[in-house]
Parts: structure tokens; C-alpha cells; sequence
């Protein structure tokens, strides 16, 4: 009996902290990201490289163009309207304004998550790694947390996809991680595996974690380096540098920047869901 | 019509002030609603097989979706939750008809209620019973649904309690539950009267029901006391189920779900679209059952008199809604209103809006509420629109949201059709069953009412003060009663 109502208690201090303090506030870790969109070229490396280091599964043509698809991480696209700039240099269609920008978008394992007070069996829950992890055994299928997830980035297991790896494709899939059924629901980990791995791995050279030991496969495939990972509680890490460099802090709701030239940002962050991947705002000329 | 469906339209029309005719023998009540529950004809047949049959659908397309995934019911990464939600909430809305009627009107002593509390009772036990299908199979693993419950686990799991999914299924067993205290505890003294007249395993069901009911003092002390009680619980229970349904959406962050007057907008709704399914079955039941002795058009006159002020009740919420969202001018929740008025879902919210708001005032035409065919379809619409307004909820929300990336419009696969479909169909097996083995009119509540018409008849207040305080008024027994327009 302690035990179960411990677990309410417990929940209800977390929640309450997570209410009055912006979070959960036990971490051990803080892994965050940063992705430079001055770098990123689209080419959607990143999300090949998700596909095959976390088994997500291939839906094919059809169900992809269902938005059935279950890509983890995904390019979105956006084009600059010419219309909106009435000018006519603007309205070229070859003048560079009419460039596509790119936006890798994944969980952004926010602090606040929305997607984690409703699941009614708490499959999903903030780490002490900071991270948002999804429970894969304990998740029934409600999908609130989808609904409830401003960055529809949550991805439901809507068929059976092990027909995804036909014989010999199985061999390729990562035996660190599961495949999951249907009725689950999936999302970005930032590789979660790789982190326990690093971990061990320090552990067993009796070291302690330093930044540059955990890669996300994102990360480690991006052609231009545009990705960032790291831990922002280690002060010295390459991304609290950045972090701080561009005055972006965890916790606040409205960023005040001296400079405004910085180009840091977080997507919907009026929402105060206090998410954990900066973006670096792309410059052009026009 | 039938030759004797316009004789009791005339025999109607010549007394269409009373809520009852008071000098029905209390023998004919007992036999006529006996008779109500012997005999099913080819109609009853009829629509028997076609809820068995659409019944039948709904349990192929789970079938289909436990063995391949939800993929199906055409739901995508934007749209997680669409008809099955929807439906729920349309279910959850219907159950409400028979706490107002039963327990609300008991309550404030609208004696008009008794000839016909019966079968709305019935009605939100059952619609309860096809609500709670719903969250259940909508669910992506169906067979892990108890896991939302609390149950005594030894790996002290437990289910999230900051979650609205958990808030509605306690509400939703609560409300059943004393739901179906409520509606069986009614029925004790007509299952007596049912038992002494049955045979066979009637007779058994009716013995083992009526729990030895023999109608003395203290039995009806006690059924009173009973009745009461649970007709308080109920009333907070129905309120707050159904704000509890509308937290799902509320307590979410997206534009068009958070609205802080949803509960009251949600409960509104519920009575609502269950006044107009009170309507569609009395007229259905009336007509199939030769009840015109007990429900009669008085009575209908002040259920739709009722339905429409809840439908004005409702009309003012929704203009609230619409309202705050305009002048809160937060972005996004405006877009999804825009998008709802003008976009590719303007003709459901547009037909919401008429059916909804426009059609009810066809209740304020006497014509209407004496034309049981039009009357028919008038209540009939009012709930597709009531269907339409739960499901303006639902999608447009999820077709916008937030992130652009994600906006799209989607339309329900055949899994999902089959579903709603089939929820109809076990909703009408389930009503059609219940017909036929329980009294669908209250007898004992009718005869107290004819009793109490014939006894005791106040035109107003002033008519009772004066019989209370002793000063001579028109004298209570015997008199034929002065015309009623009931207690309304
Ligand atoms: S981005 Fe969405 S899925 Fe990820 S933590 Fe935030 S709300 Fe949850
Ligand atoms: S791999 Fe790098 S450059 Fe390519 S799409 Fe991803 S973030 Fe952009």
C-alpha cells in the first residue's frame, strides 16, 4: 500500500514542480540540441540515419502519402511566398527569396511537455536525463499525447509494420533497441540508446561522462555539421556555449537578448512548453 | 395511419389540456404496458435485425483493426482522434436525457415526467453502455485497456491521475453505475406487478428482480428514501461527467479544444441532444406501443418546450465560445474557428448551426409539437446536429493545430463508419431487448399521477395556499378536476 500511494505523492510533487518551477527538477543530465539552419542544406541525411539507427519502420508510398509515415525526424519544407513582398524583385521566381528553407523537426523534448500529463497510463514521462521518453511496454494507444504535442511530432504505429524489414533488411536493424507493434506510439529518444552505451562505456573506463562521448545518429551523419548535442547542465559543454552565446535560457517563456542580432530561438516557445532544441535562425541576403 | 391511430388522435385532440386522462382505470394501465412487453411483431423483428446486423458490421471492423492496427480508420499523425472520440461524446450527450428527466424533474415534483422517465432512464443506461465502448476501442492496443484502472499491481504501476482519459473513466463508471441503481430501483414496484402476472422464466427473472417486493409501508418508506437519495447523487454525477468528457479537450493546450467554457457548453449540449432522442423514442414508442394513454401530447408539448430552451442554452454557449475566441484574438484558435466557418468543414458547421440552433425553433410552432411525423424528424435532425457539433469539435482542431507543417484535412475510413454505424445498432439491440422485458412506462408512477390528478388539482399557487390555510377552495375530493396544464 506505501507504494501506491507513494506513487501518487510522486506524482503530485513532480507535477507541482513541473506547474510552479517550469519542470521536473532532479536531473541528472540536460541533453539538448541545437541545429544551425545556416547549415542545413535539406538533404535529409538526418532522417535516413534515424531510419536505420532507432528500426523505424517503412511504410511505403501509400500509407506515407496517408501521413501513415513514422519518420522520426523529418524535413519540413517551406517556401517564401512572393506575393507576400510585393516588390518586383521579389517576385522573380528566380531571385533567391524564392529559396526553400528547411526545418528538421523531431521531438523537442520539451520541459513542460504538454504530451506527458495526459497519457493516462504514463507511458510518457520526463527522464532524469531530461529527456521526454516514451514507454513503449505501457503505452495503450490513447494517442492524447499526439493531440496534445503542438509539433505533431509523435508518430503512431498504425499497422503491423515488420513486413517493413523483408529478408535480408532484418539483419540491418539495431539490436540495441526494439521494433515496435501496433497501437504503440513512437518518437524521437535522441537516441537514447546511445547515451546508455556512452554511459556504460564511462562507467567501465571508471570516467565520468564527458561532452563529445554521446552522438545522436542525426548528429553524426549530418553532412554540414549543422546538428548539436550535448548535456546542458556541464557548463563547459559545446552546446551550453552555444546556448548562452545566444542568450536562450531554459525555463523562460519570453527570450530578452541584448543583441537581436543573435539568431537563436525555439519553435513556439509563447506556448511555454520550454523546449530543448535551439534553432539557429538562417540569414539571407535578399 | 391507422383507422385506430386517428380514433386516439381524435379521442386526443378533444382533451388536449390534460397531461393524463384521469379517468383511466388503473387495471388498464397494468394491462397495456403488460401487453407493450408480449408479442413482438414484424417490425420489432425488423428493426432487430437491423441493429444485429449493423451490429454485426462494427464487430467485423474491430476485428479487422485488432488483427491489422487502427491503419483503417484512415486516422493519420495529424488526426490521432476523430470519429470514434466524437461519437463517444455524442454518446456521453445522449445519456443525460434520462438524469434530467428522471432525477431533475423528480426533484422539483414535474409530476408530468412519470409516463415517460421510464424509457429515458433506459436510454442513458444504454447509451452509457455504447459510450463506454468507445474510448475502449479506439484504443491501439485494446487488450491493455485495463490499465487504466487502478488495479493492484505488483510492479506498483499506476495510472497517470493528471490525465483527463483517467478522470473519464472513474466518471464514467461512476455515472453508470448509479445510473443503473437508479433505473432498477425505480422499477422495483412494476417488476412486482410484473411478476405476479408472467409465467415461465419471466416469472423467475421478475421473483429474482423484485427482491420481494410487496408494496407495504415500510418498503415504500424505504423505496422513497432510496429513490431520493440516488436522485441527488445522480444530478452532480451527470453534471460532472459530462464537464469531465469536455476536459479532454480543454485541459489540452491546442487552439479550439482549450476553452474554458466547455463544461458548461458540453452539459448543455448533452441535455440537449438527449431531450431530441427523449422525443425520437417517445414518438417511436407511442406509436409502435398504442401508448397514446400515457404519452400524451401534453406531455410531448413540454418536453419540446424544454428542449428548446436548452437549445437556446446552448445556442448562447456556443456564441460564447465563438465570441471569447474572437476577442481572446489568440492566433491560432481563431484560424480554426475561420477555418470551421469557411473551410472545407463549412458545410458540417454551417449544418450544426441550423440544425442546431435554427431547427429548434420549429418547437415553438404548436402545428410541429402536434405533427408527430414532422415532429419525428425535427428531433431526428436536432441530433445530427448535435452529432455534427461533436464532431466540429473534434477534427478541425487537429486539422490545424499548431504547426503548419501538419495542417490537413482528413475523412474516416470504413473502419471507423463501420464503428458509429455499428453503435447505433447496439444501442437499438440493447433498447429493443429492454422493451420487451421491462416495463417501458412506469405503471406505479402513473397510477400515483392519475391518483394525485383525480385528488388533488392546484390551478396555482394561490389556489393551494387557500387549501392549506384552511380557507375554503374548491373542494378537493371527488370534484372532477378543474383543467390542468400541469405542474410544469
Ligand atoms: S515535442 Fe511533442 S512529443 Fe516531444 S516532448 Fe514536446 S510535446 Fe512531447
Ligand atoms: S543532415 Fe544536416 S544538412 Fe541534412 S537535412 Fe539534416 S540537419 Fe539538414
Amino acid at each position: 500500500m506505501p507504494s501506491l500511494l507513494g506513487n501518487i505523492f510522486k506524482g503530485w510533487t513532480d507535477y507541482s514542480k513541473g506547474v510552479e518551477e517550469g519542470g521536473h527538477h532532479e536531473y541528472e543530465h540536460m541533453y539538448a540540441m541545437v541545429i544551425d539552419l545556416d547549415l542545413c542544406t535539406g538533404c535529409n541525411a538526418c532522417s535516413t540515419a534515424c531510419y536505420a539507427e532507432n528500426n523505424l519502420a517503412v511504410v511505403g508510398e501509400d500509407k506515407f502519402g496517408a501521413r501513415q509515415a513514422m519518420h522520426w525526424m523529418r524535413i519540413e519544407r517551406y517556401f517564401d511566398e512572393p506575393d507576400l513582398d510585393k516588390t518586383e524583385a521579389t517576385t522573380d521566381a528566380d531571385t533567391q527569396s524564392r529559396g526553400a528553407s528547411f526545418l528538421p523537426m523531431m521531438c523537442q523534448h520539451c520541459n513542460a511537455a504538454p504530451c506527458e500529463p495526459v497519457c493516462p497510463v504514463g507511458a510518457t514521462y520526463h527522464t532524469v536525463d531530461g529527456l521526454n521518453a516514451q514507454v513503449y511496454n505501457r503505452c495503450i494507444g490513447s494517442r492524447y499525447c499526439a493531440n496534445n504535442c503542438p509539433f505533431r511530432v509523435r508518430y503512431f504505429n498504425f499497422y503491423d509494420n515488420a513486413e517493413s524489414w523483408p529478408a535480408p533488411m532484418d539483419q540491418q536493424l539495431n539490436p540495441d533497441l526494439s521494433v515496435r507493434s501496433k497501437g504503440v506510439m513512437e518518437k524521437c529518444s535522441m537516441c537514447l540508446q546511445r547515451t546508455r552505451a556512452a554511459r556504460d562505456t564511462a562507467k567501465r573506463e571508471g570516467r565520468e561522462l564527458k561532452d563529445g562521448d554521446i552522438q545522436t545518429a542525426c548528429q553524426q551523419t549530418c553532412p554540414t555539421s549543422a546538428i548539436l548535442f550535448g548535456d546542458l547542465l556541464d557548463e563547459d559543454s559545446a552546446i551550453s556555449k552555444v546556448w548562452k552565446n545566444h542568450q536562450v535560457k531554459l525555463g523562460t517563456y519570453k527570450q530578452d537578448k541584448e543583441n537581436p542580432e543573435l539568431r537563436g530561438y525555439r519553435i513556439f516557445e509563447e506556448l511555454n512548453v520550454d523546449t530543448k532544441v535551439l534553432y539557429l535562425e538562417r540569414v539571407r541576403e535578399v | 395511419m391507422s383507422a385506430q391511430q386517428s380514433l386516439a388522435h381524435k379521442h386526443l385532440t378533444q382533451e388536449q389540456t390534460k397531461d393524463i386522462d384521469e379517468n383511466i382505470e388503473w387495471a388498464k394501465i397494468n394491462a397495456d404496458v403488460l401487453r407493450s412487453m408480449e408479442n413482438p411483431r414484424r417490425g420489432y423483428w425488423v428493426a432487430m435485425f437491423i441493429s444485429v446486423a449493423l451490429f454485426s458490421v462494427m464487430i467485423y471492423a474491430e476485428v479487422h483493426q485488432y488483427m491489422f492496427g487502427m491503419g483503417d480508420a484512415a486516422l493519420n499523425t495529424s488526426h490521432m482522434w476523430d470519429l470514434y472520440i466524437s461519437t463517444f461524446v455524442f454518446w456521453i450527450g445522449m445519456s443525460h436525457s434520462g438524469t434530467l428527466l428522471s432525477a431533475i424533474l423528480h426533484l422539483v415534483h414535474a409530476d408530468w415526467r412519470k409516463p415517460i422517465y421510464r424509457f429515458a432512464e433506459a436510454m442513458t443506461t444504454f447509451s452509457l453502455l455504447t459510450a463506454g465502448i468507445f474510448p475502449v476501442i479506439h484504443l491501439g492496443r485494446v487488450w491493455n485497456f485495463y490499465w487504466v484502472m487502478p488495479y493492484m499491481s505488483d510492479r506498483g504501476l499506476w495510472p497517470n491521475f493528471r490525465s483527463p482519459l483517467i478522470w473519464d473513466a472513474f466518471a464514467i463508471t461512476a455515472y453508470l453505475t448509479s445510473s443503473v441503481l437508479f433505473l432498477y430501483i425505480g422499477m422495483i414496484p412494476d417488476l412486482a406487478i410484473c411478476r405476479d402476472n408472467a409465467k415461465g422464466w419471466r416469472k423467475k427473472l421478475y421473483t429474482w428482480l423484485s427482491l420481494g417486493w410487496r408494496g407495504d409501508d415500510a418498503q415504500w418508506r424505504n423505496f422513497r428514501f432510496t429513490y431520493l437519495m440516488i436522485a441527488c447523487l445522480l444530478i452532480p454525477l451527470a453534471v460532472s461527467v459530462h464537464s469531465i468528457v469536455s476536459m479532454d479537450f480543454s485541459m489540452s493546450i491546442m487552439p479550439g479544444w482549450h476553452v474554458t467554457t466547455f463544461p458548461p457548453y458540453f452539459v448543455a449540449g448533452a441535455l440537449y441532444s438527449g431531450c431530441a432522442a427523449i422525443i425520437t423514442l417517445f414518438i417511436l414508442l407511442r406509436y409502435f406501443f398504442k401508448f397514446e394513454h400515457f404519452m400524451t401530447f401534453p406531455i410531448l408539448d413540454k418536453v419540446c418546450k424544454l428542449t428548446f430552451v436548452i437549445a437556446m442554452v446552448w445556442t448562447y454557449l456556443n456564441l460564447v465560445e465563438f465570441a471569447s475566441v474572437w476577442y481572446g484574438h489568440d492566433i491560432p484558435s481563431k484560424e480554426v474557428l475561420i477555418a470551421k466557418a469557411t473551410g472545407p468543414y463549412s458545410p458540417f458547421f454551417w449544418g450544426m448551426m441550423v440544425f442546431g440552433s435554427v431547427l429548434p425553433f420549429a418547437l415553438l410552432s404548436q402545428w410541429v409539437r402536434r405533427n408527430m411525423y414532422v415532429l419525428f424528424f425535427v428531433s431526428v435532425f436536432l441530433n445530427v446536429g448535435m452529432w455534427l457539433e461533436r464532431w466540429m469539435i473534434v477534427t478541425p482542431t487537429l486539422s490545424m493545430g499548431y504547426h503548419p507543417q501538419a495542417f490537413n484535412i482528413m475523412w474516416p475510413g470504413w473502419v471507423e463508419w463501420a464503428m458509429v454505424g455499428g453503435s447505433f445498432g447496439w444501442f437499438g439491440m440493447l433498447f429493443l431487448v429492454f422493451v420487451k422485458v421491462f416495463p417501458s412506462v412506469s405503471m406505479y408512477e402513473v397510477k400515483e399521477m392519475v391518483y394525485h390528478r383525480k385528488r388533488t388539482v392546484y390551478e396555482d399557487v394561490d389556489e393551494m395556499m387557500e387549501l392549506h390555510s384552511g380557507v375554503p377552495g374548491p373542494a378537493p375530493n371527488g370534484v372532477p378536476a378543474p383543467q390542468s396544464t400541469g405542474g410544469a
